[in-house]
């Protein structure tokens, strides 16, 4: 087995004992729990004490995907700059490799903010007030 | 992997359960002491001396109470929902370094680690959420999951930013390149990044915001959603829940301390060691406390565009800075 592989044995040692620590709370409070009765009232979703009306799984404002797919756009940006970031130093040193690592990928960055801007101006981020005008 | 290896890890994530228990356990009572010194009254004091044994009773009636799982939820996934936010908090413990040598496991990939299992979060909210099949619940994941993922992006840009000075993501290096006195800490190191403060605070209201403490704490916002997506939890459920919303603020505040704060470093120099650690990070979370019980909630939208049309720019703009500030220095 590579060393690379091995280093992770014990995480994943770690991920099994974590998932049996809290499972066995919950196991435990299901053991320890009171068997009390169960009667309808106690099994509707809670609304405040009034019976609940109209679905629970409404309809969502489109903002929440908007706001989502714009998420998906930056966290991809942000893994690739991860690895960019962490050779950084050592490539600016390089007078070869130095101007390429910095131009790229600060135009990679400037690209990414242009399209910021246009999704600003959009009004992708207004909620509320500007958007019901 | 020797036998001697696996036997000091499996003590280790004997000693990572116990600390993420203890933790929640006393952090509760002590929240509940902090915000009862901040409102002048005295807080928890009947069970035990001075309120100190509340946490067990505590444990004991959430452990008593009656699982309930709502017919009309989503039975697998309401009770997947409360493994999957206990999970990350203590995986992520288990490669921040608590000292020199008190770690679980020191990996090149300490930081993405971190932040990789930190990003689950949101998945258990969003599951806890929508398995409820109540009204409340699902309005919380749906700002939940939205605030997360606003404020996810400025903290990585600005881990980003860091990592570009420090040109490591193991977290033992990163602590190693601060020793010195305290102004060798990453928060004042004013030559790697003239914005360094402003960059620390950004990480701090992002760590705040994902772990979705007051002011930003839209998933459980008593007075307009009940407990929020927790709302249908009973028992131990939710305490599981509560549990791991401390266990996330240690992990938390201990990576605030680890990039910004000099780690396990003393601040004079001399005699590092694990006790420093426990301070600067207590310090933190009480700060993570003190802020709870100052600032009132902000309103949602108010909290997606600090987000969006603050902290990101703000963010994207020290890394460009930070960039320009490395080439012009090193040319």
């Amino acid at each position: 087995m590579s060393p690379e592989f091995s280093q992770y044995i014990p995480i994943g040692m770690l991920i099994v004992i974590a998932i049996a620590f809290s499972a066995g709370l919950l196991v435990m409070s299901t053991l320890m729990g009171q068997k009390g009765r169960r009667p309808a009232i106690k099994d509707t979703a809670y609304e405040c004490g009034m019976l609940p009306i109209t679905p629970a799984h409404g309809r969502f404002s489109v903002k929440f995907y908007v706001v989502a797919m714009l998420f998906v756009l930056f966290d991809i940006e942000v893994v690739f700059l991860y690895p960019w970031a962490v050779v950084f130093k050592s490539l600016l040193k390089d007078p070869q490799t130095g101007p390429l690592i910095f131009t790229s990928m600060l135009t990679f960055i400037g690209i990414l903010f242009v399209g910021f801007i246009y999704a600003l101006k959009k009004g992708a981020f207004d909620w509320g007030t500007r958007a019901k005008q | 992997m020797s036998l001697s290896e696996l036997l000091r890890m499996l003590v280790y994530v004997v000693g990572v359960m116990a600390f993420v228990g203890l933790n929640a356990a006393y952090l509760v009572l002590a929240e509940r002491k902090g915000a009862g010194r901040f409102q002048r009254r005295p807080g928890p004091t009947e069970v035990g001396y001075a309120g100190w044994l509340q946490p067990v009773a505590d444990g004991v009636k959430l452990l008593c109470k009656q699982l309930i799982v709502p017919p009309g939820a989503d039975a697998a996934l309401f009770r997947l929902a409360p493994l999957l936010v206990m999970i990350p908090a203590m995986m992520s413990l288990a490669v921040i370094p608590f000292s020199e040598t008190l770690v679980g496991r020191n990996i090149n990939v300490g930081l993405v680690f971190v932040f990789a299992f930190g990003a689950i979060n949101v998945m258990a909210v969003m599951l806890s959420g929508w398995a409820s099949r109540n009204k409340y619940a699902i309005i919380s994941a749906a700002r939940v999951v939205s605030q997360d993922v606003a404020y996810e992006i400025p903290m990585l840009l600005v881990v980003i930013t860091m990592l570009m000075a420090t040109g490591t993501m193991n977290l033992h290096e990163i602590v190693q390149q601060q020793a010195g006195w305290f102004w060798h800490w990453n928060l004042f190191r004013l030559d790697l990044n003239p914005l360094m403060p402003v960059t620390f605070i950004i990480f701090f209201t992002c760590m705040l915001a994902e772990t979705n403490r007051a002011p930003f704490d839209m998933a459980e916002a008593e007075s307009e959603l009940v407990a929020g997506a927790f709302t249908e939890y009973a028992g131990m459920g939710f305490g599981v829940f509560f549990m791991a919303e401390y266990a996330n603020i240690v992990v938390g505040c201990a990576m605030t301390t680890l990039l910004f704060l000099g780690g396990w470093q003393s601040p004079f120099g001399v005699g590092s060691g694990v006790i420093w650690f426990l301070l600067k990070m207590y310090a933190v979370v009480f700060t993570v406390i003190w802020v709870r019980w100052t600032f009132p909630r902000t309103q949602f939208y108010n909290l997606l565009n600090l987000s969006w049309k603050i902290l990101i720019p703000l963010s994207l703009f020290t890394l460009i800075l930070t960039a320009v500030m490395m080439k012009v220095l090193r040319a």
